[in-house]
């Protein structure tokens, strides 16, 4: 059975749900942000594919600007992270309600 | 064949891991399952020819941003365990599936497939990472610099956020604040 790309993006479509289900219903700040990884690493999926089925190298370009992008969200959120467990010695997303600082 | 064989095989592991990572209560668990999830992942960019890509999510994913998870889980009290209160689980289920697959829908709907030509089509006799080189520093370069800036951006940022008295200059200071810093910084040390 040759396998396509509809099964690549069907296989990525899965992923990003479960990623998706994930930013829902945690309420743990550093899951979500392991949510966050999935979802991207979904698309990367896709992109690839794409990138193959159609012989253009677009997909893998695109694929690198989103681990770049990821590489940043995770140093940024990190540290925010940190400083907001400093600050409150809670990870909790409910506690954020206020944007008060 | 093995080509079949691989992607089932690989696309149930990510799938595994991944529902780990989304369902687990404990967060070490959570980074265990997403780093062997990532190593999976990239499974897939090796058996699609993008080797490159492949090296570089292993490098990136499992080396980079898991060790900074990992540092960061340091700084958090992991061992105590969120309520998480979900009220309708078959909701939420329901939900993402629909916003992916209409994701989906909405990105590949105008692409009817039939009338794409390749933008930059992938030379023969070339190997991937050379291919990726050729494109990345002709038609990609502006990209790449700003994704250069941006990733300096986010380290100075972490840096500074992350950090201890950030807030003071030593530049901006004269000699003796300095100096009463460091004489507060010794009755610290001694008391």
């Amino acid at each position: 059975m040759e396998i396509g790309l509809n099964h690549y993006l069907v296989l990525s479509t899965i992923l990003f749900s479960i990623g998706l289900v994930g930013v829902m219903r945690r309420k743990n700040l550093l899951m979500l942000f392991f949510a966050t990884e999935i979802l991207l690493n979904s698309v990367n999926i896709a992109f690839a594919a794409i990138s193959h089925y159609y012989g253009d190298l677009t997909g893998q370009m695109f694929a690198f600007f989103v681990i770049a992008i990821a590489a940043s969200e995770v140093a940024v959120g990190l540290g925010l992270l940190v400083v907001w467990h400093k600050r409150h010695n809670a990870i909790d997303l409910d506690l954020m309600s206020t944007m008060k600082g | 064949m093995f080509e079949a064989i691989a992607f089932y095989l690989f696309a149930f592991l990510t799938i595994a891991m991944f529902y780990i990572t989304v369902t687990t209560s404990q967060a070490l668990y959570a980074l265990t399952a997403l780093a062997a999830g990532m190593i999976f992942i990239s499974a897939f960019f090796f058996i699609l020819g993008a080797d490159f890509l492949g090296a570089v999510q292993i490098v990136v994913y499992s080396g980079a941003v898991m060790a900074l998870y990992a540092f960061g889980m340091m700084f958090f009290d992991t061992t105590r365990e969120l309520k998480e209160k979900n009220g309708n689980k078959l909701l939420v289920t329901g939900l993402a599936t629909v916003a992916a697959v209409l994701i989906v829908v909405i990105f590949a709907a105008p692409i009817v497939g039939d009338n794409i030509t390749a933008l930059y089509p992938m030379t023969e006799g070339a190997g991937n990472t050379q291919e990726i080189g050729i494109v990345l520093f002709t038609k990609y370069l502006v990209p790449f610099e700003l994704a250069a800036v941006m990733l300096l951006v986010a380290m100075v940022s972490g840096i500074v956020l992350a950090g201890k008295k950030m807030d003071l200059s030593l530049t901006l200071m004269s000699d003796a604040e300095i100096r009463d810093m460091k004489k507060e910084k010794k009755k610290k040390v001694l008391s």
